[in-house]
């Protein structure tokens, strides 16, 4: 097996499902002779000609709604917006498109791809390059959100997604593309859709986070750990849509507390859904009130990007918080 | 017939592709059509004239809920599809039913999606006019202005890739042409070439603003030339040059020379939809003086000219229509609604658990019980 960094393992899944499937399209802003502003499709041009890997014109609802036109038709398209910020040009085409062509059409017309698009801060991006619309792709029936945190899922899962009969809204954790390392097999598999991953199991409390936030709430358990002998549980939930409601059940009931961390605004985001969720199925088992950290109601700063995002340090506070509530 | 022009020359506002010369004492069939075609074409758009006037009085009796008729646009749905082959996709808006009749779409299963019965394709989840048939290569229409256009390049651009000899057709209307995908569509057929066709089927309105007030330019062809996209404006009303105008850019696009954009000039003599007053917002007046160049009138004085028309022929044709459109919506009409479980279905290939666990709360307290009324379960 080869050590890659997570946007090693997009750009070799990448490759790897293309090589399997004629069917498998690459198209967005900059993915060809330039390989993606973050090298995420870098080489694959080369590899698979110019008419497989589109450099298409700058127009984010023309990149989906093309895209739309080719999975009806029977390909596979993969376009990748370039941040996730840019889906929102292209988000009519999402919610009023993607998501509907098979229900509007009797089951007759379905469209099979998969939207790819680094989300997240982390970068220095400001405003527009750093945010996390995941939320607003939970809320739409018909499509599936997937947030991978490492290189292994991130291949698998995207493998896994680019085989799925429905759209697919697959969203990278821009932060770590390069910062987490890891194990990734070369051959084709997958991680399937809809799973939840326990990143470590624990006793005291449950941790509920995706993407970038994972490795924040691990550097905080282990604190919590060391420090005042707390054993969390941190379940990375990967799939979005559809959730893995059990996993997360099954730990609330086995741990009696929750955390829940992630970096869009704290207000309706995903956490909500989660304490909702809790709340509804499993509220006897808990031993405290829920909690969510999540980034602030306001909009992503630059300058101040370190204030804004959840680390490890409020994670911490967090964790305390839950398991000092008499 | 040469009717094209290059893209990217400008095109001239004033030109307007016609075949019909409405005063000429002769006229001359085409060289590419025959009596059958142009006598199954004005069968065609008398077809859709009757299933409009059903669909409308329908509504009007409250046996439907809505509906969406195409008077006076029927050229540009028989004219286009008499053009185009059955293996190319139509990616329509919601006006273009008379396609679907013309590829041969049975009655009934029209009559189904009207009433948004057991037997409607689309499972009752769409307003009437949303029509899809997958067997006829007839999308899915959207509500949503103009986001099929881009579909249609999408669907070409597949075609081109699988080396297909298939091309798309998006139909839309003036308003459309103001929506961003009329433009993100534009912009990639023009990069790509795709062998798609633009089918702008200008009938002088979006619901109540007229094309004046919609574009600053006065001739909505000439939109294309800016995307380098091969462009003209044809007289929508007379079929003949519709198809015409079809044939030659289909021939182009399957060729590979590209997009063409069509702008069908035509008037929407009836009301947007079953739902809308047009005397709020046009004058008697006008719809008098487009009503002279209705696109049956014209066919019908055409053909006559070329001795294929007469009086006898002329009912057999309504008749045979209205027979089979009426047995058609009877018999739709006393089909059941949809099995309430068909709201879970279609929405993924396989519900998720949360749809499922919704599904079974609604199986165990309200599935056996009867609706007190119009959407109402009993207390």
């Amino acid at each position: 097996m080869a050590t890659m960094t997570l946007v090693q393992a997009i750009n070799d899944g990448l490759r790897t499902e293309m090589e399997r499937d004629n069917d498998v399209i690459v198209m967005g802003e900059d993915v060809g002779l330039n390989g993606g502003v973050f090298r995420a499709t870098e080489g694959l041009q080369k590899i698979f000609g110019e008419n497989r890997v589109l450099d298409t014109p700058l127009t984010e609802t023309g990149i989906i709604g093309a895209a739309i036109g080719m999975a009806i038709y029977g390909l596979k398209p993969v376009p990748e917006i370039q941040f996730a910020d840019y889906t929102y040009p292209g988000f009519d085409q999402i919610v009023s498109e993607l998501a509907k062509f098979r229900y509007r059409s009797g089951g007759e017309y379905t469209c099979p791809m998969v939207i790819r698009t680094p989300y997240g801060g982390g970068i220095r991006g400001g405003l527009y390059h750093s945010q996390s619309p995941e939320v607003y792709y939970t809320h739409t029936a018909g499509l599936k959100v997937v947030i991978p945190s490492t290189p292994y899922d991130a291949k698998g899962l995207l493998a896994a997604a680019i085989e799925d009969p429905d759209p697919v809204l697959f969203f990278e954790p821009k932060k770590i593309y390069r910062a987490i390392k890891g194990e990734v097999p070369e051959e084709h598999y997958t991680v399937p859709l809809g799973k939840a991953r326990v990143v470590q199991e624990g006793t005291d409390i449950s941790i509920f986070c995706y993407g970038a936030m994972v490795s924040v709430c691990e550097k905080a358990a282990e604190k919590a750990q060391e420090d005042d002998g707390i054993s969390s549980e941190i379940i990375d939930l990967r799939t979005l849509t559809p959730v893995d409601e059990e996993s997360i059940i099954n730990s609330v009931r086995k741990t009696g507390r929750a955390l829940i961390v992630y970096e869009a605004p704290k207000t309706c985001g995903y956490g909500a859904e989660i304490s909702a969720l809790i709340a509804e199925k499993a509220i006897d088992s808990l031993q405290a009130p829920i909690k969510r950290i999540g980034g602030f109601d306001t909009p992503f700063p630059y300058t101040l990007e370190y204030v804004y995002m959840p680390h490890p340090a409020r994670v911490l506070r967090g964790i305390r918080d839950v398991m000092g509530y008499e | 017939m040469m009717v094209t022009q290059k893209g990217g020359k400008p095109g001239n506002a004033g030109t307007l592709f016609r075949v019909m010369q409405d005063d000429a004492k002769t006229v001359d069939l085409p060289a590419d059509l025959t009596e059958f075609d142009v006598k199954r074409m004005y069968e065609g758009m008398i077809g859709v004239r009757a299933y409009d006037e059903r669909a409308l009085k329908l509504q009007r009796s409250g046996r439907i809920g809505f509906c969406v008729t195409s008077f006076g646009e029927e050229a540009t749905q028989i004219g286009t599809a008499h053009a185009l082959r059955d293996e190319d996709w139509i990616v329509p808006a919601y006006r273009q039913h008379g396609i679907a009749m013309y590829r041969g779409v049975s009655l009934y299963t029209m009559a189904a999606h009207l009433f948004g019965n057991t037997d409607d394709a689309v499972v009752g989840r769409q307003m009437p006019a949303h029509y899809t048939f997958r067997d006829k290569n007839f999308v899915s229409a959207s509500s949503v202005i103009g986001s099929q256009i881009i579909h249609a390049v999408g669907c070409a651009m597949a075609m081109q890739y699988k080396g297909d000899s298939a091309i798309s057709a998006a139909y839309f209307g003036d308003g459309a042409t103001s929506a961003a995908d009329f433009h993100s569509a534009l912009t990639f057929a023009g990069v790509y070439k795709a062998p798609v066709l633009f089918c702008c089927i200008n009938n002088q309105y979006a619901i109540s603003l007229p094309v004046e007030k919609q574009s600053g330019v006065e001739a909505l062809y000439l939109k294309g030339i800016g995307y380098g996209v091969n462009s003209l404006r044809v007289d929508g009303n007379d079929v003949i040059a519709v198809y015409e105008a079809t044939r030659e850019a289909a021939e182009r696009a399957r060729n590979g020379e590209g997009p063409t954009l069509l702008e069908l000039l035509t008037y929407r003599a009836g009301s947007h939809s079953s739902s809308d007053d047009p005397t709020r917002y046009r004058s008697k007046t006008e719809q008098d003086e487009w009503a002279k160049k209705d696109p049956i009138v014209r066919m019908r004085n055409y053909l006559q000219k070329l001795g294929l028309w007469d009086e006898t022929y002329e009912n057999e044709v309504w008749e045979t229509w209205r027979d089979k459109i009426n047995e058609a919506t009877n018999r739709a009409s006393e089909q059941p609604e949809p099995g309430w479980e068909t709201v879970w279905e279609n929405v993924y290939e396989e519900p998720t658990p949360q749809m499922i666990e919704q599904r079974e709360e609604f199986r165990e307290h309200e599935s056996h019980l009867e609706r007190t009324n119009e959407g109402e379960f009993p207390l």
